[in-house]
């Protein structure tokens, strides 16, 4: 099993004729995806390899029946898509979209509020339920259908530890990122219950980095309701205070949101904390093994 | 992107929001004309750079006579300012605000932010101005108020009402300070601040308010759409590597340590750095090539670790998904036979066609320490920095 994504999920995507959204939607459908619409105002019933193409993600909604979207539009469009998608009624929209201003997602965020439809990023690599589907851009085969669920801001390091796990024979139920911005859809506390809850994942991976408070949220929410391990890595021991490292969130302001005292709330709170990068897949098999 | 406190203070003029009468020189030929334009006996010169702790550190004197502001303003004017937040090298200081010194009665911070957690702008109002607010709020958070702003309703007249009675200022103040407050969350939202601060915001003894300091960051991402603020720039603040890193599209920013990396992806790369500190070495960059890098990026990439003299040895972390690993192969090969290259290159590949990225190395002929994996690599790096 898995979550938020299937073998139901019927995918539109935004920004389908572009460069990006044209090759990742080819490896998304390589991946088994199924991607049912594209939307790209103007463009309007064209065909993209065999995949209607609609002007506006409403009609894709009607006539496609989709019921996801995942955006590729540049970051001065990306907002706007997000909340078309959202008023269309799909019930997860995922923005793959990096450099959008964070003013704008305050209003996306606000809009959404009341609304039902899920939110992944943006600044993501997507979400991925290996051997059912994938929306983003992460490379299909280093991931192996499996029981272990993956939470991450960054999308490369989400790689390096989902290449360590499946190395050591450990599939994966879900890996989301989450996206690296300082306004985001879904947290891990909002992840971390669909976990708990999916009876085919046994345990779960965070990867965090420098900013914000959101692990320390998440380490609150383990501490008091999770029964499955949590294992926990945090990005940015060596990060200087006050610079932006390339995510717009990962900034350390002023002492707050910095590594060693998100460690410390994690492992105050029982989580298992690794500090070395490269021993991550090692570290959850021995979990697992006890 | 970070401006001056002079440049701040054009904006907070230009949005109604009242500061000292002062002037900003360049260069100190300038500094007479300026003092005697000014015609105030007491004066504050600041020098400005892209860095706290200036007042420590000498960066901001008060002369009490023309001649004085004279001789403060050319000490400051063309010299490396160091602050505890500058590194020992310092910053150059090549502007100098001269302004009036005002007599303070009462100093108070306002501050507009971004808060996270909420997904709203905030404000932030202490009768504690002049101190570092989060000292205040560390020390004495009974004298902190805040209020969430709702992006579809904006700053309203009463949270502005509510903030001013908190503070329990003079009534009559009230007009003036909701004034200041309503116009700093205009110019917050009109230019995509990250952050809008004034620190102090200060009564003065003759009653009128004033804002002595300015601080304002802008959100990169959305520069974009504010062409005006482009020439607010000043890449002389920011260290010369970092700024050529921008001309090619590289996030780079200069660390203290020997081991230089190279890195795709902002997590990774940090992880990267965390992973070098793990084995007893000190970073001495971040440097993300991003998910679309092309061989000559890596090639610019490689170049800037190696200007910089302190760097031992370079480990290049690639985790192909976008970028592909024969690329990387291509551009750094590429690069070592024109730097040629005299301290170790540790190189660990995955990912996307990593067994053609891994022959382009070993068909170069030249030498690459090159790792299996990240565990690998830790291990090889650890052996090479031992003495």
């Amino acid at each position: 099993m898995s979550i938020i994504v299937d073998k139901n999920t019927r995918l539109v995507v935004q920004g389908i004729t572009g460069q990006e959204g044209t090759f990742h939607t080819k490896k998304m459908i390589e991946y088994g995806t199924r991607v049912v619409a594209g939307v790209t105002p103007g463009k309007g019933g064209q065909k993209f390899d065999g995949i209607p193409v609609f002007n506006a993600v409403r009609d894709a909604v009607r006539d496609a029946d989709a019921n996801a979207a995942a955006i590729f539009v540049p970051p001065s469009f990306a907002a706007d898509a997000i909340m078309e998608a959202t008023e269309a009624g799909v019930s997860l929209v995922v923005c793959l979209t990096e450099g959008i201003p964070t003013l704008d997602m305050i209003t996306v965020r606000q809009y959404m509020k009341e609304k039902k439809t899920l939110l992944i990023g943006p600044n993501t690599a997507g979400i991925i339920s290996p051997g059912k589907c994938k929306i983003g851009v992460m490379a299909g085969y280093i991931h192996k259908e499996g029981r272990i669920g993956v939470i991450s801001r960054s999308g490369t390091l989400t790689y390096e530890v989902v290449d360590q796990l499946t190395k050591r024979d450990i599939g994966q139920s879900t890996c989301i990122g989450i996206g690296g911005d300082p306004i985001v859809g879904l947290k891990y506390l909002d992840l971390l219950p669909m976990f708990e809850n999916d009876k085919n994942t046994d345990a779960v991976v965070m990867i965090g980095e420098i900013g914000g408070s959101a692990e320390e949220d998440a380490a609150a929410y383990h501490r008091d309701h999770m029964k499955k391990p949590l294992v926990a890595f945090i990005a940015g021991v060596t990060a200087p205070p006050g610079r932006r490292m390339g995510h717009a969130g990962a900034i350390v302001s002023r002492g707050v949101g910095d590594a060693a005292s998100k460690m410390r709330v994690l492992e105050e709170a029982g989580i298992t904390v690794v500090k070395d990068p490269a021993g991550i897949g090692e570290t959850l098999e021995a979990v697992l093994g006890k | 992107m970070k401006i001056h406190e002079y440049q701040a203070k054009q904006l907070f003029h230009e949005y109604g929001i009242p500061i000292p009468k002062g002037i900003t020189i360049r260069s100190a030929a300038e500094v007479r004309q300026a003092v005697a334009g000014l015609g105030h006996i007491r004066l504050i010169v600041k020098a400005q750079i892209h860095a706290g702790g200036r007042g420590k550190a000498g960066g901001i004197r008060i002369a009490d006579s023309a001649e004085e502001a004279n001789k403060a303003a050319e000490t400051l004017i063309g010299k490396r300012l160091v602050t505890e937040q500058t590194g020992s090298k310092g910053i150059p200081v090549n502007h100098v605000l001269i302004e009036e010194a005002i007599d303070v009665a009462k100093e108070l911070y306002v501050g507009f932010a971004i808060d996270r957690v909420s997904a709203c702008v905030n404000i932030l109002v202490s009768t504690e101005g002049g101190m570092e607010i989060e000292k205040v709020a560390a020390e004495t958070p009974e004298k902190i108020w805040m209020e969430l702003i709702d992006p579809a309703i904006g700053l309203r007249p009463f949270q502005v009402n509510r903030i001013f009675y908190q503070t329990r200022l003079d009534h009559k103040l009230a007009r003036e300070m909701g004034g200041i407050i309503t116009n700093l969350y205009n110019l917050f939202m009109d230019k995509d601040c990250s952050l809008a601060e004034i620190n102090p915001l200060i009564v003065a003894k003759d009653g009128r308010m004033v804002a002595l300091d300015a601080k304002l960051n802008f959100d990169d991402n959305a520069l974009y759409r504010h062409p005006e603020l482009s020439d607010l720039r000043d890449d002389q603040q920011e260290n010369p590597l970092e700024v050529e890193a921008t001309r090619h599209h590289l996030n780079y920013i200069k660390l203290n340590g020997n081991v230089g990396c190279m890195v795709n992806g902002a997590g990774l790369a940090m992880a990267t750095m965390d992973l070098i500190k793990h084995v007893g070495a000190e970073p001495a960059n971040f440097l993300d090539v991003g998910g679309g890098a092309t061989a000559a990026m890596v090639k610019e990439g490689l170049k800037i670790i190696l200007s910089d003299e302190s760097v031992k040895l370079v480990f290049i972390n690639i985790f192909g998904g976008i970028l592909r690993c024969d690329t990387l192969a291509r551009g750094v090969v590429d690069a070592a036979r024109e730097l040629k290259i005299n301290i170790p290159l540790v190189i660990r590949l995955e990912g996307t066609n990593v067994e053609e990225g891994r022959r382009i190395l070993a068909a170069s002929g030249l030498y690459f320490d090159v790792a299996e994996s990240l565990k690998d690599a830790a291990e090889i790096i650890s052996a090479l920095i031992r003495p």
